[in-house]
């Protein structure tokens, strides 16, 4: 039923009070949540870096720009609507396409422009962030999966988790989504979680619920033969985008493209620990191994930096 | 726009600098080097109260003094103006040590007035709202015969018809059924109980009304020449403002007298009785002013050197400089209360950082908790589960509406407090007074509450509702259960230093970065992996 605190020590399991206290607190600044907070800006600020991201459609600040909705949307036959401040995958609407007038959700569900509107009058009154803050609602282009991924998700895309402590990745995972999980890609609503090899991307094990699992529960799809082509690329994309942030403890969304390839999807301040059950392994030994790297190394440029990364953890 | 984010530049620093330096290691020097002071301030202050003032660490061993705040309110008009309270005397089971009075431009004197005990309060011009304040401290010891107040006179009171018939009917009933004085108000009070009433004793009781009751019998009992009169008592609760007099039915018998406590509810009547006005006489009079009134509060300490009270109340002035126990005795009970909060924080933290008790709204249980201490745990239970349930139940259908979101919460803010109204309406109704209470509960808070409930339902599911919200009524209930606990209550409002020891329990538990209880099960699968 229960771990022995002792033996979770050993294999350097980092605890909720641990990672707010000894990782956070100390490495990431409070001043620079709000960059990774709004999603808005963090979109801005990473492409002023060079970071792929979703291509932006439009940010709508106020209800007098909903007036013309339907001209703004026309020429888009995929996209995002998303509030800037939302957490955890709130108040995003997501449509696959448009066929005479009609907006069609990723579930085959058909709304009109209305619905779409009113769905943005809620984003803009706060009804997603936190507190209820007045929001912006940002459009995105969609992102169309590749077909390899097809099977691993439902009713969503999946994307890449991975954590990056002082720019280096030291953990990552991939998140699939499941009818349990509604679509979401969160773990402990449902989600498969994947543990993803640093040195190499290959799975190391999967866990629904905590349990470990083999194959996707509604598709099938052998999980432990997932392999992702580009995976060096996909970790320089993250400990860049660490970089343009600032922060010293980051997980990174990334999410793969069909036409343009990995794209840094969402950026998150206080990433979860269940990405140590997909793993089955504690973040605090790697933490510790970065922290004892000579500090003239961390001038180095990402790509250095994964490389480093790269040799270190398998 | 790349100037926007020139600022935080400097910031990827962090990449460069260790958080195991040095800086982290001071960090957690300073922490230890404060909680120690803190530590030291407070457990030095309090054993400095124990030893100097000789207050108990234990509480209910030691001898318990009250100490009862009487507030006179009235209007002035420019006239003249004469006050006089009755003030208690020493009786069985209590023992008046020290009096005082506050009344800023007031002349003072404790005198008696027509043979009775009383303040007296005057001044020769008075405009608007007065408040005086007498102030007395009241030894509680074991009880002794009661002493001989010698009966009052008698005085007759006739009835007119059909009333007199009425009386003689009631009465003759009652006499048969009964041996002396004490069984015949017995038997009388049994008689107009509401299970018993006949309609002799409905007429009777409707002619005065239900409050006089009292009165009612005391004129029945005189008219068979048994002395009997009304006396006033205070029903002494910790804690307690504005609270009234009761009405008590006194009957002698020879040189014995009995006290009938006939409008004091089953829970009261176990507590302490303050006889305040012992006799027949007056409690309150005004002359010169205009819509008088007269509360009370009070608040329970322990003391082994009763002797000693009235010096340390004294002497607490120069202590420090400030102290609580100088404030009016109003103020001073709503910081016994208020010193509470700080064991319901620790609670909080204990929950959610050792345990992993996830709540909905961090110190929303304590405000439930304080909530449960006026309404009692069942009633508080009850009234919570029913206020959220239908609240959500209300909220589900206010979603279909899409309101914007202050409009909302407004919305579940008249829910609530239509539950509320309703719930108290239905069970006094049904004759539960204890429903009533349910008026404790911080509306606005439960608003939220309902409001936060109801996303996270939508968003997570009813699994994560029951999480949390069961989360929240637990750590409410174990807030309750330490904040209610006698050692508490004594321990926080008789030692302040213990809320610097407090303050650095939590500094210490808010500096804990091992494992919460419940991570020892969400981790088990990697313990399981490796082994």
């Amino acid at each position: 039923m229960f771990a022995s605190p002792r033996r979770l020590r050993e294999l350097g399991v980092v605890g909720m009070n641990e990672r707010n206290t000894r990782i956070i607190g100390a490495v990431n600044p409070r001043r620079l949540y709000p960059l990774v907070d709004n999603k808005l800006k963090t979109k801005l600020l990473l492409a002023d870096k060079g970071v792929a991201t979703p291509k932006l459609i439009g940010a709508l600040y106020t209800q007098h720009e909903l007036q013309d909705l339907e001209q703004f949307l026309a020429p888009h036959n995929g996209f995002a609507v998303k509030p800037a401040k939302g957490s955890g995958g709130k108040g995003i609407l997501v449509i696959a396409s448009q066929r005479k007038g009609l907006f069609i959700k990723t579930n085959g569900q058909e709304l009109v422009v209305d619905d779409i509107r009113r769905h943005i009058t809620n984003i803009l009154s706060g009804l997603f962030s936190l507190g209820g803050a007045p929001d912006i609602a940002i459009v995105e282009d969609l992102v169309r999966p590749d077909p390899v991924y097809e099977n691993l998700s439902v009713e969503g895309v999946p994307d890449i988790r991975i954590i990056v402590y002082r720019g280096l990745p030291i953990m990552a995972m991939m998140r699939l989504s499941t009818r349990a999980s509604d679509g979401k890609a969160n773990l402990h609503q449902g989600a498969v979680g994947v543990g993803l090899r640093i040195s190499d991307g290959q799975p190391i094990n999967a866990v629904q619920f905590n349990r470990p699992v083999y194959e996707h529960p509604d598709s099938g799809a052998d999980l432990m033969s997932i392999s992702l082509p580009g995976w060096q690329n996909l970790l320089e994309l993250a400990a860049r985008s660490a970089d343009a942030t600032g922060l010293g403890y980051i997980g990174a969304d990334i999410v793969i493209d069909r036409d343009r390839g990995p794209l840094l999807l969402e950026l998150n301040a206080r990433p979860g620990l269940s990405i140590q059950i997909a793993n089955r392994k504690g973040l605090a030994f790697r933490i510790r191994e970065v922290n004892e790297i000579r500090p003239n190394f961390f001038r180095e440029n990402a790509h250095e930096r994964v490389k480093r990364a790269m040799s270190m953890f398998n | 726009m790349s100037s926007m984010w020139r600022d935080h530049i400097r910031a990827s620093d962090t990449k460069l600098h260790n958080p195991m330096n040095k800086t982290a290691r001071n960090r957690r020097f300073s922490l230890f080097a404060i909680v120690g002071l803190l530590l030291a301030i407070g457990i030095g202050q309090s054993i400095h109260r124990h030893v100097v003032y000789d207050v108990p660490w234990v509480p209910g061993t030691e001898k318990t003094v009250w100490s009862i705040e009487a507030s006179v309110e009235f209007f002035g008009r420019g006239d003249p103006i004469s006050v006089n309270l009755r003030r208690p005397s020493d009786q069985a089971g209590f023992a008046v040590l020290d009096e005082s009075g506050a009344s800023p431009g007031y002349g003072l004197s404790f005198v008696d007035h027509v043979g009775l005990p009383t303040a007296q309060w005057s001044i020769r011009e008075a405009r608007g709202r007065q408040t005086i304040y007498y102030r007395a401290e009241i030894l509680e010891r074991d009880a002794e015969d009661l002493d001989s107040e010698p009966p009052p006179r008698l005085q007759s009171r006739t009835w007119q018809e059909p009333y007199s018939t009425a009386v003689r009917t009631v009465l003759d009933q009652a006499y048969g059924l009964s041996a002396d004085p004490f069984t015949l108000t017995r038997q009388l009070i049994k008689q107009f109980s509401a299970t018993d009433r006949a309609q002799s004793e409905q007429l009777l009781l409707d002619d005065v009304g239900e409050q006089n009751l009292t009165n009612l019998l005391a004129d029945m009992l005189q008219s068979r020449n048994i002395p009997a009169t009304t006396v006033y008592g205070l029903v002494l609760q910790d804690g307690r403002r504005r609270q009234r007099l009761k009405p008590l039915l006194r009957v002698w018998s020879g040189d014995r007298s009995e006290i009938f406590p006939l409008g004091l509810s089953p829970i009261e009547s176990q507590m302490p009785l303050l006889l305040w006005q012992p006799t027949r006489g007056f409690v309150l009079e005004v002359i010169g002013g205009t819509g008088s009134d007269l509360t009370f509060s009070m608040i329970r300490s322990e003391s082994t050197n009763y002797g000693g009270v009235a010096a340390e109340l004294g002497e607490l002035n120069d202590f420090l400089g400030f102290s609580i126990y100088t404030l009016p005795i109003q103020e001073q009970v709503m910081f016994k209360t208020i010193l509470l909060i700080p064991i319901g924080a620790l609670v909080v933290c204990l929950l959610r950082i050792l345990i992993g008790i996830r709540t909905s709204g961090t110190f929303m249980p304590v405000l439930i908790a304080l909530a449960f201490i006026e309404t009692s745990l069942l009633t508080g239970l009850i009234g919570f589960l029913l206020v959220v349930s239908v609240g959500l139940m209300i909220r589900t259908y206010l979603s279909h509406l899409n309101l914007l979101l202050v409009a909302r919460i407004s919305a579940v803010i008249i829910t609530v407090i239509a539950i509320i109204a309703l719930f108290s309406v239905f069970s006094y109704r049904i004759g539960l007074t204890e429903g009533l209470k349910i008026t404790f509960f911080p509306m606005i808070i439960l608003s939220w509450t309902v409001e936060r409930m109801s996303i996270l339902w939508e968003e997570e599911g009813w699994r994560e509702v029951a999480i949390q919200g069961g989360g929240s009524l637990m750590t409410a209930v174990l807030a309750y259960l330490a904040m209610t606990s006698p050692w508490a209550r004594h321990l926080t409002f008789n030692f302040l230093g213990l809320q610097f020891v407090l303050l650095a329990l939590i500094m210490l538990v808010g500096s804990y970065s091992g494992y919460r209880l419940l991570e020892l099960r969400r981790f088990k699968p990697i313990v399981d992996a490796a082994d």
